[in-house]
């Protein structure tokens, strides 16, 4: 991660994050649609299953419970083709380099018993402890998220949003920002795209703030925009207020199994780790 | 600023959540109540609108770069409630879709960032702007101070809510289960970033932000300029007393709860007194808290001297006249509160609204 950029890199930076937001979204898509076995569960028990499992390991005061649904979330990464790389180089890799610098001054700074001693630097058995907690909890609960979203069509993750008696519109909401994020994306692109066509040379600091400012100013004119467009177009097809969704979804036995599987590790993650 | 999982300990997350569900229910009403069948589609393209707010890079004095959260600019142009939505969708669908912020600390990323940053922000904007001319240079300056308020507000609360971790939670050994700081490092470590980088970047954000908008789309700023209405617009304006019910029995629970603060036992780490440097026991605990170091034989001299300086009408929120420690907390509570209100409402009237009726049209949403 560069943090230090030459002003004139702020354009190209900002493009590289709009990129890889639609890569993130565009690979997710794509794996959603394999046939493993996070995909074959109804997103009805899939998503109250996984979400029972990042509450067991934020619960859990024993390491061992958070490392056995890390095992547990890894193998089912496996079955779902979902490849270990991918959950390297999307979770892991950004959970060690941001939780893993913040964890590591705990080492030193928690009191505590000695476990090793060089010279002023003493490594202590609570800042070793509280550390590991830190850093497996956070990467756990992350990759029990991303299965989540890698396995699961964004539509349907919204749908099953219903199970905890979530109201519509705020279904619906959710499910035209995610939309509207990508239409938005493509015209801040355009724009950044077209300024940096007409840009020679290195743009002054100053000058690249008053980019920023200006191209997020007729960002937020075309957002008002477009919500009146789509407005007047849902109202067209009339829309007045009410909100109903189609409930598609078809509960299989194997999903009774799962939703069994999922209850019974968390309550056993919950009993071991309380 | 987004708290991953595994940062915050569950009752702390449940404690936000609840803390987060009564704004959101109430921005939701009023929302539903004045845009009806607006309010769909107006919140989605925001909430997708502040998501790419924060994929902008600027760069800032020092040669880094940073990103604004755009909490401040929603507010100015959405009024709070709308924008306390907006910013709450855009981190929901950064939570779960890009693993940005955690599910778990969702209602605590929501609370520090969408509920204390847009409240703040729509406060401070309004207080500086006051009833200045839509075109005048107050407004940018005002912008860029909410921008900085908000952020720096939103980051100390993060702080706090990370300080407080290992305080509450540790396992038998004495190692804290979740964030590890304590306060005294947790709240330095936040706030120098946002100070300075994440800061400046909001800082620079809204104010620019705003000026563009007054040179080219001037009629987006009235939302937020009562006395300064235009027709033709809709009511976004800050809810009135009676509207905000809801708040108001938030602040009700609170305060009853307050006698729950008797249980922690102790003094807090940092705020001993000077009883506390000749009691032995006190002694004892303030040296097992702070990692062995015992605290010094002799009363350091200018504690001694100030801890005279001045001397609280309520000391340790009990008041020497009662006899229930647990009314002396809720009797402490409803005047430290209402203190708060009355100075809000001083400078709401020498600041605020100075020009014609709290009725702010918004032009800007067609």
């Amino acid at each position: 991660m560069k943090l230090f950029l030459r002003s004139g890199d702020v354009v190209e930076k900002t493009l590289a994050t709009m990129l890889k937001a639609t890569q993130h979204a565009s690979v997710a898509d794509e794996l959603s649609g394999t046939s493993g076995v996070l995909q074959r569960i109804d997103p009805r028990v899939k998503l109250p299953g996984l979400l029972l499992l990042v509450l067991a390991v934020a619960c859990s005061r024993h390491l061992t419970v958070i490392a056995a649904i890390f095992v547990a979330a890894i193998l089912l990464a496996a079955f779902s083709k979902i490849s270990a790389l991918r959950l390297a180089v999307w979770v892991w890799l950004p959970v060690l380099l941001f939780t893993g610098t913040i964890a590591a001054p705990a080492l030193f700074l928690t009191p505590g018993r000695a476990l090793w001693v060089y010279g002023p630097v003493m490594v202590t058995n609570t800042g070793l402890r509280s550390a590991a907690f830190l850093l497996s909890r956070a990467g756990t609960a992350a990759t029990l998220s991303a299965l989540l979203v890698l396995s699961t069509r964004w539509s349907w993750v919204l749908k099953s949003l219903r199970v905890f008696r979530c109201p519509a519109v705020f279904v619906t909401i959710l499910g035209m920002t995610y939309r509207y994020i990508f239409v938005l994306l493509g015209v801040a692109w355009d724009m950044l795209e077209s300024r940096k066509s007409r840009t020679v040379g290195e743009l002054p600091a100053k000058e690249g703030r008053r980019l920023a400012a200006a191209s997020i100013g007729v960002l937020l004119s075309k957002s008002l925009q477009l919500s009146g467009d789509v407005h007047l177009a849902m109202q067209a097809r009339g829309f007045r207020g009410e909100v109903h969704l189609l409930d598609d979804f078809r509960m299989k036995a194997s999903d009774c199994v799962w939703l069994s599987v999922f209850l019974a590790m968390a309550v056993m993650a919950f009993w071991y780790g309380r | 600023m987004h708290i991953p999982d595994g940062y915050l300990s569950p009752a702390t997350c449940a404690t936000l959540y609840a803390g987060s569900a009564p704004f959101w229910y109430y921005a939701l009403k009023r929302m539903q109540k004045v845009l009806h069948t607006r309010t769909i589609p107006l919140l989605s393209v925001f909430a997708a609108f502040s998501f790419l707010v924060m994929m902008f890079n600027l760069p800032l004095p020092g040669g880094t770069t940073g990103h604004a959260v755009g909490v401040t600019i929603a507010a100015i142009v959405l009024g709070p409630w709308a924008a306390i939505l907006t910013v709450s969708t855009a981190l929901l669908v950064q939570a779960i879709f890009f693993a940005d912020g955690g599910i778990t600390a969702y209602g605590a990323n929501c609370f520090n960032m969408a509920i204390l940053g847009a409240l703040s922000a729509y406060l401070v904007y309004r207080i500086i702007a006051g009833s200045s001319a839509i075109q005048s240079s107050r407004r940018v300056v005002a912008a860029a101070v909410s921008g900085y308020v908000a952020i720096n507000l939103s980051a100390l609360a993060t702080a706090f809510e990370l300080g407080i971790q290992p305080l509450l939670f540790h396992d038998a050994s004495g190692a804290p289960l979740y964030a590890p700081y304590p306060l005294r490092i947790a709240i330095p470590a936040m706030m120098i970033g946002h100070l300075s980088i994440a800061g400046m970047a909001e800082m620079i954000v809204s104010a620019g932000v705003v000026a563009y908008l007054q040179r080219s789309e001037p009629a987006l700023l009235y939302g937020t300029a009562p006395g300064l209405q235009v027709e033709g617009g809709m009511d976004l304006a800050p809810a009135g007393w009676g509207r905000t019910r809801p708040l108001w029995f938030a602040i009700a629970l609170l305060l009853l709860a307050t006698p729950v603060g008797i249980l922690a036992a102790g003094t807090a780490w940092s705020e001993w007194s000077v009883d506390d440097f000749k009691d032995i026991h006190a002694r004892q605990q303030i040296a097992s808290n702070s990692g062995g170091h015992a605290l010094p034989t002799n009363i350091p001299a200018g504690l001694a001297k100030l801890s005279s300086f001045w001397t609280a009408p309520m000391p340790a929120y009990a008041p020497a006249f009662l006899k229930s420690t647990a009314f002396g907390y809720l009797l402490s509570a409803m005047l430290g509160t209402g203190l708060i209100l009355l100075v809000f409402l001083i400078g709401g009237r020498l600041f605020g609204d100075s020009g014609g009726r709290r009725n702010g049209k918004i032009a800007g949403v067609r």
